[in-house]
């Protein structure tokens, strides 16, 4: 048997496939991301308190009302992105026609204040959520060890980024989404009712990160700050990727996920920096991203 | 004629209230820890609770002792830490910081502490450096340590057949210490150390680093650190059917809130040590109750009792030295026993240690346990001898050999 610097090739198959499912949830909140930014020009830092209020909201539906883990996985967005909804209408569109820097620091508050909540009122050390009884247990790969709700994990994540994709880039919907980012003005006079657009794109968004949240609830603890040790990286998965590119998110975020899991064997103390390390490298080479335009 | 009475009324005044002065001292307590981070709910506002209910129980008013209570947020950061002490030290007038969780910030604030010749009294960290190598005559470490923690879950588990070891270590100050402390004991009881690996502080996701664990074929998996990391990573194994595939997660340091967080169903039969169990007797259920209801319900965990405790025996040494000097307070504090209803009675040492017994906890059962937080049962006591480290092995400089 070979081994690769001392690591046998079995243990790096199960450390490629554990960054995937890492990645997973890179991929969907730096979607989200992606989606708000393309089309609302809106840097939104409350993506990481919204991913937290996924989980929340989830596990508030187990033990105040007995709603499962299936049912929540579709209640949780849906009330999240209402939340989301009410947020754009309220707030950010009054800052519509300022500079990205308002809408920042905007959502950025806003994520503080809800984090602010949630901990005086659930605490730090955070809430116990269990793995639906359906995907408990595992099967034993040969290499590894692979928890069946990790695996269901993988595939909800591909599948839920592949159809945002398509929905944004293949259909007519998607059409009149890119057409409104691109000139609000000539779309609005075809007709379009772009406010709306924008308002249930930012509930789209939020609605993503919040799905996350939930897929995320069983394995880490349901935790007030769970999306603040996240965000910082997802927006580096962002810029990476390209602001504002669909494609770029997705790849990304699987990508990245897939190095810090290598990076997580190799060198175990550098886990942390090296997606911070390779966004230096590209903002040098390609200041764009490596899936955005030039400006 | 005027002055002459103006004087002599001042002069009978003074002489009036002079005892009274003389005896009035202030003192101004800091409680510097982890407000909003993942150390919050084991120390945080609790331990600013415990504080306070040290002052009522003291009486202090009636002693001629005047406190103030102040707190902060460190952050879990030594910069943020060291700002925080320094300010209070030199432009506040705090003249004892209590608590600091978080080893790397505990041994900044013993340091300033230290330079700036004011006292600290350390629930929350662990390392046991604090009265080793980094010991100090102005800190005295309270609660717990790395050493005891060792002796009690390590011990226990290399005796219960756990011969081979593997660690994930929080990286900083702590981790190293725990890890460092926890191989000791395995190695002088006959184990070995298979592997370490050191994982970023703090983390969510753990499985890559248990799985590296988990091919190791070490018998225990030893967790070299606190809080949240700790509960991610028991739930994290028992994801990855470790505990199934028969290796044995040692938990090295537990805290009641964790064991909360995780749920009973997934931290049963988890071994951890502690030194303070709200549920061990009368004084402990009664001040318990108390504490709840100052604090939303919630029961103290060990790091909150020191903070209690160790506050107490502070007022007890100015009272006695009828002065706030640091050097005679702290000369009183070593000199007197230390008694109260949390941790009986003990002893504080010349390294700084402060003395008592240690408990070897497993953690019920979802069946056995009757009422919210009713979470442990004592499998073992480890009297502060055998506990802490002796001190014919120390490293502080304190000690005269």
């Amino acid at each position: 048997m070979f081994e690769l610097l001392g690591i046998p090739p079995q243990a790096l198959f199960g450390q490629v496939l554990l960054g995937l499912i890492n990645g997973s949830f890179y991929a969907i909140l730096s979607l989200g991301l992606a989606v708000i930014f393309g089309l609302l020009n809106i840097i939104n830092f409350t993506h990481g308190a919204q991913y937290m209020m996924g989980a929340f909201v989830a596990w508030m539906c187990l033990n105040y009302l007995g709603i499962n883990y299936w049912a929540a996985l579709l209640l949780a967005p849906l009330i999240v992105g209402i939340v989301g909804v009410l947020i754009e209408r309220f707030l950010i569109s009054r800052l519509a026609h300022l500079d990205h820097l308002y809408g920042l620091l905007l959502t950025f508050g806003l994520a503080l204040i809800i984090q602010g909540l949630f901990r005086n009122n659930y605490g730090s050390s955070g809430l116990p959520y269990q793995i639906p009884p359906q995907l408990a247990g595992g099967h034993n790969l040969g290499f590894m060890f692979l928890p069946n709700y990790r695996a269901w994990v993988v595939i909800a994540s591909l599948v839920i980024c592949l159809a945002t994709w398509f929905v944004i880039e293949k259909t007519r919907l998607g059409a009149y989404l890119r057409a409104a980012t691109e000139n609000p003005t000539l779309t609005q006079a075809f007709g379009i009712n772009v406010p709306l657009l924008v308002t249930l794109t930012y509930g789209f968004g939020v609605a993503l990160a919040a799905f996350a949240g939930v897929l995320a609830a069983p394995i880490y603890s349901v935790n007030p700050n769970m999306g603040a040790d996240l965000i910082i990286v997802v927006f580096a998965v962002v810029v990476i990727g390209g602001m504002g590119s669909i494609m770029g998110a997705i790849v990304t975020g699987f990508g990245l996920g897939l190095i810090e899991g290598v990076t997580k064997v190799f060198y175990p103390e550098a886990s942390a920096t090296v997606i911070f390390i390779i966004m230096v490298l590209v903002l040098l080479v390609k200041p764009a991203g490596l899936f955005g335009r030039p400006a | 004629m005027k002055l002459k009475t103006l004087l002599l009324g001042s002069v009978f005044g003074a002489l009036l209230v002079s005892p009274a002065l003389a005896q009035q001292i202030s003192v101004k307590a800091g409680v510097l820890n982890d407000r909003s981070g993942l150390y919050a709910d084991l120390s945080g506002e609790g331990s600013v609770v415990a504080a306070r209910m040290a002052v009522e129980d003291f009486k202090a008013a009636e002693k001629g002792i005047k406190v103030e209570i102040i707190s902060a947020d460190h952050q879990n950061k030594p910069d943020v830490g060291s700002t925080i002490a320094r300010q209070w030290y030199d432009q506040d007038g705090v003249d004892i910081i209590l608590d600091v969780p978080t080893s790397s910030v505990a041994l900044a604030v013993n340091q300033i502490t230290k330079e700036k010749n004011k006292i600290h009294i350390n629930s929350g960290a662990a390392t046991s450096d604090l009265t080793g190598k980094a010991c100090s005559p102005n800190t005295i470490h309270w609660t717990y340590d790395t050493y005891a923690l060792a002796q009690g879950t390590g011990g226990a588990m290399v005796k219960a057949g756990g011969d081979s070891w593997f660690f994930l270590t929080a990286d900083y100050a702590f981790g190293h210490a725990l890890e460092r402390d926890t191989a000791a004991i395995v190695t002088k009881n006959g184990g070995k150390v298979l592997g370490a690996v050191r994982t970023p502080f703090p983390g969510t996701d753990f499985s890559s680093f248990l799985l590296q664990a988990q091919a190791s074929k070490a018998k225990v998996i030893g967790l070299a650190n606190a809080g949240g990391d700790t509960i991610n990573s028991i739930k994290q194994a028992g994801e990855f059917g470790i505990v199934a595939g028969g290796q044995k997660l040692a938990g090295l340091l537990v805290f009641l809130t964790d064991v909360h967080a995780l749920g009973l169903q997934t931290a049963q039969g988890l071994v951890l040590t502690e030194a303070f169990y709200w549920d061990t007797n009368d004084q402990t259920r009664a001040w318990s109750e108390r504490f709840a209801k100052a604090h939303g319900g919630k029961k103290p965990t060990m790091v909150q009792a020191g903070v209690y405790s160790g506050m107490l025996h502070y007022l007890k040494a100015v009272e006695a030295a009828k002065s706030k000097d640091t050097a005679a307070v702290m000369a009183k504090m070593k000199e007197l026993p230390t008694d109260d209803p949390l941790f009986g009675k003990g002893s504080v040492r010349i390294d700084g240690r402060k003395m008592h017994d240690m408990y070897l906890f497993e953690v019920k059962k979802p069946s056995e346990s009757k009422a919210p937080w009713d979470y442990y049962k004592q499998i073992a006591v480890l009297p502060a001898e055998q506990a802490f480290k002796p001190l014919s092995e120390s490293e502080c400089p304190l000690v005269k050999k």
